[in-house]
């Protein structure tokens, strides 16, 4: 069957979305890289250069990449090594080793895993042999015997680089710097944090090793540029099987982005966060709603995803609650407004609580104190209210200080879309004092 | 009537028969479903969901994963004490035994996604792998570097995992300071009355009409809504009192239509079992007895915190009143209530209350030794020597968390405690040597 031939077939609708699920979700969970790299134009060419340097000529070098999470840190990085290994020179040259600071914890683990991913002779299958001395030094002295025109370039690629500073001397940090440093063997070192401060982490002597030179991304570009960036996001490629399909969808992709209402949701997603992530998610949350029955996404569907994303959590905790636990919270946000904030305990509450019932005729809440006690436990497990100081085992429960961690504004707002409220209790919210 | 759960890549019938099983839960099931995709897609790396207890969080997720025959793990955190557990569970549901006996004894999370990856390379997934952290909360008590990594997983490994945490408490409180992977966030909100009603309903009795048990759960309800709404403890609560509910229909003094009546019945019964069995004063197989035992009234029977009376020596006892007048009493009183000949002071200096909240509302307040002594001996009419079965009383009611020490700075020299029974405790306890605290108390004067 030949290209041609594919191209101009006509899938059944149910075919076609699931091609589109498939390519979108790649793309949006998946985070699978763009032909192109959008935005960083300056920094792919210099990290490619430089990359390109220690492949090609076996120069040494050491160079950060900062950025906050989401800017596309480990994108820009994957795409420069992407274009480099096109290359065939580099590809039968280089050696990587990739490690991540949330897997090495330590340079124990570390040093095993650089030696693994190198395949160095003291490793069989995948285990690796010898103490922690051991490895270091057969290491340093696998890395010192090459040379700059003989041995192979090494890159080493150091995800999460912070916690790599966190480690005991930071003793991988300070080897790996001084081999760059030194004429040893050649090695490129790319670390990726988010931590802007990350220089003041390092050792002085690891410091002084280091080249200082750092590539910040940052999640620049204006609102305009941010539409752009969705439309592209959510666009098909050019070689989707059904391509009168794929036309079509473009299209109502970017009738939807000129959407008035679309385009207020997507300003304040740009106001709230302007990263990739966040992108993805919202998108993501948009493209879970197209199925066979309605194959565009259409405004409705992002004015929903906008709703799941800004919703505030404690608000809806706040409205699963009982009466008895919603008069508990009101009592405690009378306690704060009284005594400007500080800690409260159980009974303070309660006694709040009761002056309220006394005020009322009826007493339906007449509630003993220990539903109450089970109630204000029940608070205390979702995280709602929290202990001043940890020591619970040393006073009685009903003495123990607490704090309140909700704001009043999000109090009322609860009370407002609360299920069934009884219009005493919500009086009693609104008026000043208790 | 139940709405159809559509998502393209499922056996029509199968998704009917999830829809059936998840009753007032079809749109989250819904919404999770179309997140989670057609089996082969990726679907989004962590999916974070959170809602109250028993609103059906782990059901739905377990209906889902096992009705359409998904790969999956589920990892309950309470179970996971140390992360060793945590990765051999997740190898042994996807890759087998041996997978998992290749960890070696203290792995570490490098190690586990070693392994992860090399079983991948061998069994690549066909299928979105599910991985269900149950209790996710207690994640955080763990490495601090286990929750981003874990969140990432789908990264980390390079397979198509997605990772689903489920969580009574909001995504705000997880967030390590250096930040992570945000997970989708997803919120099962609570059960409305009349859905706590229809899935009630659901469990009749086969001897009984569906209206006659419907009657009975919306009883139950009218009592206990505003307190709890926590399906499972509503659902344990009808089981237990249904029993009763019944008994005047059994004697053939009521019909089934009679439900005012019914409900005379029922309603001091129900209130009673939520100053008891709802707080587990008294275990639901006692509670089951004593409704067999017709003749006996539920109230005279003890439960758990009516226990909390001990049997104490004579100056045990003494020594704790005195401990509990030291932590409830400003010192600058004792000399009015303590001493005989205290001299004239101006009553009105004791009566003005100018703190506005009273001991009893604060706590009780650390006191020295020598206070609790001088007041003991003040209090006990019989002289009394400092003798050494004194001394280890007083630490004996430490051990017995009665009374309890404040700092630990020092056991010998001055160390100070603190009162830690309540009033009731301590009235009852004055009450047998004939001493009327309540007297002796600033708050009561």
């Amino acid at each position: 069957m030949s290209k041609r031939k594919v191209k101009d077939a006509h899938l059944p609708v149910g075919e076609c979305i699931t091609q589109l699920q498939k390519i979108l979700r790649e793309r949006l969970c998946n985070q699978q890289l763009p032909e192109k790299p959008e935005g960083v134009g300056a920094q792919h060419k210099h990290l490619l250069e430089l990359l390109r340097r220690t492949a090609v000529h076996g120069e040494s070098n050491s160079v950060l990449i900062v950025g906050p999470r989401g800017a596309g840190k480990t994108m820009l990085l994957k795409s420069v090594l992407r274009e480099l290994l096109e290359e065939k020179e580099v590809q039968k040259n280089l050696l990587q080793v990739q490690l991540n600071g949330l897997l090495q914890t330590d340079d124990r683990i570390a040093l095993k895993e650089i030696t693994r991913q190198l395949h160095l002779e003291n490793v069989v299958g995948d285990k690796v042999f010898g103490s922690f001395a051991e490895n270091l030094a057969f290491l340093l002295e696998a890395l010192k015997k090459g040379d700059r025109s003989s041995s192979r370039p090494v890159l080493f690629v150091l995800d999460e680089f912070d916690l790599f500073a966190h480690h005991k001397n930071q003793t991988l940090l300070y080897n790996l710097f001084d081999v760059s440093q030194s004429a040893q063997a050649p090695i490129a070192v790319v670390g990726l944090t988010c931590r802007l401060d990350v220089l003041e982490l390092l050792e002085k002597r690891v410091k002084s090793r280091f080249s200082h030179r750092q590539i910040h991304l940052l999640n620049g570009g204006t609102f305009g540029q941010y539409i752009e960036r969705v439309q592209t996001q959510l666009s098909l490629p050019q070689d989707f099987p059904d391509e009168k399909f794929a036309k079509d969808w473009n299209e109502s992709v970017k009738a939807l982005c000129e959407d008035k209402s679309v385009e207020e949701v997507l300003l304040r997603h740009f106001n709230c966060s302007r990263d990739f992530r966040s992108l993805h998610m919202f998108l993501m949350l948009c493209l879970s709603r197209v199925t066979v029955a309605k194959p565009v996404v259409k405004a409705a569907d992002v004015l929903e995803a906008g709703r799941l994303c800004f919703a505030d959590a404690k608000a809806d905790m706040l409205h699963g609650l009982s009466i008895l636990e919603l008069c508990l919270i009101i009592a405690m946000k009378h306690l704060n407004d009284v005594y400007e904030g500080e800690p409260f305990n159980l009974q303070m509450v309660h006694n709040e609580f009761k002056k309220f019932l006394q005020r009322k005729s009826n007493s339906m809440y007449n509630f003993e104190q220990p539903v109450v006690l089970k109630a204000f436990e029940h608070l205390q497990q979702l995280e709602l209210i929290r202990p001043v100081d940890g020591s619970s085992a040393k006073t009685q429960r009903e003495y123990q200080l607490m704090r309140l961690m909700l704001d009043n504004s999000q109090i009322m707002e609860a009370l407002q879309k609360y299920p069934q409220c009884p219009t005493d209790v919500k009086q009693w919210a609104m008026s000043a004092f208790g | 009537m139940i709405a159809r759960l559509q998502q393209t890549g499922y056996e029509e019938d199968r998704l009917q028969r999830v829809a059936k099983l998840l009753p007032c839960r079809e749109l989250q099931a819904g919404t999770l479903l179309s997140i989670m995709g057609q089996p082969q897609q990726y679907s989004y790396p962590s999916v974070f969901i959170y809602g109250h207890r028993a609103s059906g969080k782990s059901h739905v997720m377990h209906i889902l994963l096992k009705e359409l025959e998904l790969p999956h793990a589920t990892v309950s955190c309470v179970e996971c004490v140390s992360v060793a557990l945590l990765f051999e569970q997740v190898l042994l549901s996807f890759f087998g035994c041996d997978a998992a006996s290749l960890l070696p004894r203290s792995p570490s999370l490098s190690d586990f996604v070693r392994i992860y990856r090399q079983q991948c390379l061998e069994m690549p997934a066909k299928q979105t792998r599910y991985v269900v952290m149950e209790k996710a909360e207690l994640l955080r008590d763990m490495d601090a570097n286990l929750l981003p990594a874990i969140l990432r997983l789908q990264e980390l490994v390079e397979d198509n995992v997605t990772v689903i945490f489920l969580s009574e408490i909001v995504w705000d409180k997880f967030r390590p300071n250096t930040g992570c992977f945000e997970p989708l966030l997803l919120h099962f909100p609570d059960y409305s009355k009349g859905e706590l009603q229809q899935i009630l309903s659901q469990d009749k009795h086969p001897s009984y009409s569906a209206e006659f048990y419907s009657s009975y759960i919306n009883i139950l309800l009218g009592v206990f809504y505003s307190v709890c709404r926590d399906l499972r403890e509503l659902r344990h609560l009808a089981a237990l009192n249904f029993s009763k509910f019944c008994e005047p229909l059994a004697e053939g003094k009521v019909k089934e239509s009679d439900t005012h009546k019914l409900w005379r019945n029922i309603e001091p019964h129900l209130k009673k079992a939520m100053q008891t069995v709802y707080l587990r004063e008294v275990s639901s197989l006692q509670w089951e007895q004593m409704q067999q035992v017709e003749e006996k009234e539920t109230g005279p029977l003890r439960g758990l915190s009516a226990h909390t009376h001990v049997e104490l020596p004579y100056y045990s006892k003494f020594l704790l009143i005195a401990a509990y007048l030291a932590s409830y009493n400003p010192a600058r009183t004792d000399k009015r209530f303590f001493l005989k000949h205290h001299g004239k002071i101006k009553k009105t200096n004791f009566l003005k209350k100018n703190e506005k909240t009273s001991n009893h509302l604060l706590g009780p307040k650390p006191f020295p030794l020598d206070r609790l002594l001088a007041i003991f001996y003040s209090v006990v009419d019989s002289r009394v020597a400092p003798t050494a079965s004194i001394f280890s009383q007083i630490s004996s009611l430490v051990t017995l968390q009665l009374l309890t020490q404040v700092s630990h700075d020092d056991q010998l020299d001055a160390p100070k405690y603190k009162c830690a029974v309540s009033m009731d405790f301590i009235c009852a306890i004055s009450r047998t040597v004939n001493f009327d605290i309540v007297k002796y108390l600033y708050d009561f004067l």
